[in-house]
């Protein structure tokens, strides 16, 4: 079985978001960056997938010099090859779903999997982009895959409960966590890692179709008031929530 | 020119989500002094397409096709992305539902078109739409505009209002032939917990973190949910913890949700999952700790010991309440 991995370098979760001087972008300095949480599931779910059937799994990630460290990461996981498609510039979804997309088709993968999204930009829309450009079925969202004989039956996750999907492959599959729970990298792998090489190529090139015209915070919210310190401040706070808030 | 809005229907209910989608696409339609039609999908789904006339549509194209009574993301982009070529639609709306946003990317490249997803609010400058969206969980909005020559949006559920306005609207049929290799992806089951509302589409969420203590305390959340009707949810640590179902999580690892109300208990509040929940229209915290973030962007606070209030305020609001 042929599995491909896209994986995406990513500011870590518990960064402070500050604005760059563009008005366009996060002011970069400072911030420690990580593989995007639901790639790391992606990622332990190609593993799986790979030693359950055998097969190799190669990771592809879009972007700069520095999404090498995320590589490095699935590689110390396991992953067997890692392409970095290079492009400094950053795209839009559609960008890289390009990219992604025409280093995808020659590896004729059977399964490629994502991250259900990517978490700084949150577009949700890559692995579905690349799907439909490959001509392939997707199952977003997935908690739960079970392949056999050229099929795939998952389970996924919709507002309020959950959906089985069939699919054929070759197909893309979106992970979210519950999915599996995806290994640390031993130190045995992580010195592995260092000596894999990882291929470079020059990302396939992209129009930009969606363009940003300013980023900035949200309103910040001003603190309220603080109603009481014990049970007795409950019949106040009801009173503001029915007659103030009117929410319930 | 016209915009063209995906309504979703499961089980032939069209969702709320879709409802605020088409007043929305109707708003902005007028605003650019364009036709709002509306399309359907599925199998028998003919007889509830007219009343998307009353959120705004002119008119309903449906596309009702005894093979559509299963879901399937790869057929149903094909009769969306036709409708919209023979339409000559310009603009497409879809909700960022679950279904929208399995969707919306393949619509997307079948037109050429760029996408512009999870947008909470839209407006139009020089002819043009320009998108806000969230991004990094919420700690920053974006302004975004489309160049492609055909544009589609996904607009995030529970932002917009669903104003009811007009009359049902004609339904007219598209034909559309579907083949074996449309099926690439199928639902084959369905399986929705009754009763209690996503947290993505809750008008209440009632949410615990690490301050219950324990995963049987979460009894005390579930039960205030159960008095207001509302969804439960959950941080990050108690989810990482084991105590509760990913799909509970809400903040920049998990969800991003807009309810009208968002009680927050024993949760202190965290970058990520404030994050998460900060476009809540109402927040109340309920945490010991008067240092914690949360209670910077509480409108009520009440610095308390949960194992105290949460008794008390469902007690007191099922009086009130009359349940």
């Amino acid at each position: 079985m042929k599995i491909a991995v896209c994986i995406n370098h990513v500011p870590d979760s518990e960064t402070k978001a500050k604005i760059g001087a563009d008005g366009l972008s996060l002011d970069r300095a400072g911030i420690n960056y990580m593989m995007s949480p639901y790639d790391e599931v992606a990622v332990e779910e190609a593993l799986r997938i790979r030693d359950k059937f055998t097969g190799e799994v190669t990771a592809l990630s879009l972007g700069n010099e520095k999404n090498k460290e995320t590589l490095r990461k699935a590689l110390a996981m396991g992953v067997d090859k890692a392409i970095l498609l290079k492009d400094d510039a950053e795209r839009d979804s559609h960008g890289v779903a390009v990219g992604l997309a025409a280093a995808l088709k020659p590896l004729a993968p059977d399964v490629i999997l994502f991250g259900k999204q990517s978490i700084d930009y949150d577009n949700a829309q890559v692995g579905v982009l690349v799907a439909e450009m490959l001509g392939m079925p997707s199952v977003g969202v997935v908690i739960k895959i079970d392949m056999q004989d050229g099929k795939a039956v998952c389970v996924r996750e919709i507002e309020g409960g959950h959906e089985t999907v069939e699919t054929r492959l070759p197909s893309v599959f979106l992970a979210q966590k519950g999915l599996n729970e995806p290994r640390y990298p031993s130190l045995k792998g992580i010195m592995a890692a260092k000596n894999k090489p990882i291929e470079e190529q020059t990302a396939a090139a992209a129009e930009r179709l969606v363009e940003t015209l300013a980023m900035r915070k949200p309103p910040a919210k001003a603190a309220g008031r603080i109603v009481g310190t014990d049970k007795t401040a409950v019949p106040e706070l009801i009173r503001l929530l029915r007659e103030e808030a009117k929410v319930i | 020119m016209k915009l063209l809005v995906f309504a979703e229907q499961r089980d032939n209910v069209i969702k709320k989500s879709s409802c605020e989608t088409v007043r929305a696409a109707r708003n902005a339609a007028d605003a650019l002094g364009l036709e709002c039609i509306a399309v359907l999908a599925g199998s028998g789904v003919e007889g509830i397409a007219g009343a998307l006339g009353r959120y705004g549509a002119s008119r309903v194209i449906v596309v009702d096709d005894p093979s559509l009574a299963a879901h399937s993301s790869t057929a149903c982009a094909k009769a969306i992305a036709s409708v919209a070529a023979a339409e000559g639609a310009g603009l497409l709306f879809l909700p960022a539902s679950q279904m929208g946003k399995d969707l919306a990317p393949r619509v997307a490249v079948k037109l050429n078109a760029g996408l512009a997803s999870d947008c909470i609010a839209i407006r139009i400058e020089n002819r043009d739409i320009i998108a806000t969206r969230p991004a990094y969980g919420g700690k920053v909005m974006l302004d975004v505009r489309i160049t492609s020559a055909v544009k589609v949006f996904t607009l995030r559920p529970n932002v917009f209002p669903a104003e009811v306005d007009g009359e049902n609207a004609p339904v007219q049929k598209a034909e559309i032939t579907f083949g074996p290799e449309d099926f690439g992806a199928v639902v084959t089951r369905v399986d929705v917990a009754v009763g209690r509302p996503d947290v993505t589409e809750a008008d209440i969420i009632v949410s615990g973190g690490r301050g219950l203590k324990a995963p049987e305390h979460f009894a005390l959340i579930e039960s205030l949910a159960e008095v207001l009707g509302a969804a439960v949810g959950a941080s990050r640590a108690v989810v990482d913890a084991g105590w509760r179902p990913h799909d509970e999580q809400v903040g920049q690892t998990g969800k991003t949700v807009s309810p009208s109300l968002y009680i927050a208990c024993g949760i202190s509040g965290a970058i990520q999952h404030l994050a998460g929940m900060s476009s809540s229209k109402y927040i109340v915290a309920i945490n010991k700790d008067k240092n914690a973030p949360i209670l910077q962007m509480a409108d009520y606070g009440i610095v308390g010991d949960v194992f105290e209030i949460l008794p008390e305020l469902t007690a007191q609001l099922k009086q009130v309440l009359g349940k």
